[in-house]
């Protein structure tokens, strides 16, 4: 059987770590490459580097990112922000990530997302969506909407339909980042991650919110997510990796011991 | 010196990223001669096995591997370059190497909620004590992505299951040829002991 898997995502801007609070209020805290070594050797099953430089001239520092952190650590990661072409998708992988995570410029050319996986397969390819919880309507039937630029921008576009479009179009993975919960520490959005995980056929990580390992067991079980994305518990040192899979297998989930 | 064999199959670089970490030789290489004169070779591999086969006959790398397997170098496939060395392939039904005799189903669970590929880390069994094995302990679990399974004729082929609602082979091998379904370059320390075994060994059984 498989185990349920523990991401942790890095924030990278101009080359420094970063963590934001609801997509504003960036503080730059240390070093990715260095960052990544240490929690590959801790145990994390696998990592996403975003990033959020603002400056496309600066887009080379994430490259050199990129190719450190695959010489350093032998685990699967997937690489996100800023990847608007395929050409864009292609840098990233050449420089050693495993997987790309296409989000905003899937949403404004979902041709991506398809054109993507055709040259370096579905598995190679995740799409990741910002959520949020609005009123439920005609047009947002599932009661959230996917939303980009950290949440300002609002598409019209339902995340459920978006989730079941990003399977058609050949993701390999979904991530469901709600905007909502993330850097509030108070848990995952629970009710939309299982809607999408009973709807779909391919793996969906849960993202947001992660703030104690209850709140990951809570979301790999009732929210049937296959894995659980986690930021600022680790970057902050509030929990280890060995504590929250220790946590999670005590309590019978399937975890990759450390 | 370690060939890897360059067919356009994805994944080389980390295959030979995971070897310089180990202090390990290799070389990246489409080459035919030069792969036949290395001391061992690895055959890696992400994609799809029909379009794989096509660019291997078109490098010759098909009569470089089997040269290679019949005069005895150490040959380590991994993922999609395991299931290239046996008979044929569900996948693009395409005639495949046929180092090894057998087939390559694709998964068909019947819980609805298995999904494929079969992607994540999993745990192997093994059945064998291969050389390439040693140190790998029961709970050691290592990274698989694929919806295609090696399935050998002989079962003595067969040094290593895992399960996904059935039990398929994770790590087959015959004489001087070892091959795993996982990615031991992204398994993590467990992974990178198999990349090490591999290339302390010599090519025999025991």
């Amino acid at each position: 059987m498989l185990s349920k898997r523990i991401i942790s995502c890095l924030d990278v801007r101009d080359g420094n770590l970063a963590k934001s609070v609801k997509f504003v209020d960036t503080k730059d805290i240390g070093d990715p490459v260095s960052t990544a070594a240490k929690y590959y050797e801790n145990g994390i099953d696998e990592l996403v580097l975003y990033d959020i430089t603002a400056s496309s001239d600066n887009r080379n520092i994430m490259l050199d990112v990129v190719n450190k952190v695959a010489s350093r650590i032998f685990i699967p990661f997937s690489v996100g922000g800023g990847l608007r072409t395929v050409q864009d998708c292609t840098n990233v992988l050449l420089a050693g990530a495993e997987k790309v995570n296409v989000n905003t410029a899937a949403v404004a050319n979902p041709n991506l997302i398809s054109d993507t996986a055709k040259v370096f397969g579905a598995q190679a390819v995740v799409l990741s969506m910002d959520v949020l919880e609005v009123e439920i309507s005609q047009k947002i039937p599932s009661g959230y909407e996917v939303v980009t630029h950290g949440g300002r921008i609002h598409t019209g576009i339902d995340a459920l339909w978006w989730a079941k479009k990003g399977q058609e179009l050949g993701a390999g993975e979904l991530v469901i980042n709600s905007i909502d919960a993330d850097g509030t520490k108070e848990g995952y959005e629970i009710r939309l991650t299982r809607k999408i995980a009973d709807s779909v056929s391919i793996p969906v990580i849960a993202s947001g919110g992660g703030g104690k390992p209850s709140h990951l067991h809570d979301v790999l079980t009732e929210g049937g997510a296959d894995a659980a994305l986690i930021a600022s518990i680790l970057h902050y040192n509030e929990y280890t990796i060995k504590e929250i899979k220790d946590y999670l297998s005590s309590r019978g989930i399937k975890v990759r011991k450390t | 010196m370690i060939a890897i064999i360059d067919y356009d199959a994805g994944n080389l670089t980390s295959v030979k990223r995971a070897l310089d970490y180990l202090g390990i030789q290799s070389r990246i290489t489409p080459d035919p001669d030069e792969i036949m004169t290395s001391e061992r070779i690895i055959f890696p591999g992400v994609g799809h096995a029909a379009s794989a086969m096509n660019t291997i006959i078109k490098r010759g790398l098909d009569q470089a591997l089997k040269e290679s397997y019949t005069k005895g170098t150490p040959i380590l496939g991994i993922c999609l370059g395991t299931q290239i060395i046996l008979s044929h392939s569900m996948e693009g039904n395409t005639d495949c190497l046929g180092l090894i005799k057998g087939d390559c189903p694709e998964f068909k669970p019947e819980n609805p909620r298995l999904k494929i590929p079969h992607m994540g880390w999993n745990q192997i069994r093994k059945l064998s004590d291969h050389p390439i094995l040693d140190n790998v302990d029961p709970g050691d679990e290592f990274y698989f992505v694929h919806s295609f399974y090696p399935q050998p004729h002989n079962p003595s082929s067969i040094l290593a299951v895992c399960e996904y609602e059935i039990e398929f082979p994770s790590v087959i091998g015959c004489n001087n040829l070892v091959a795993t379904q996982f990615h031991p370059e992204k398994s993590g320390p467990a992974g990178l002991r198999i990349l090490s075994n591999f290339s302390s060994w010599d090519g025999n059984l025991c």
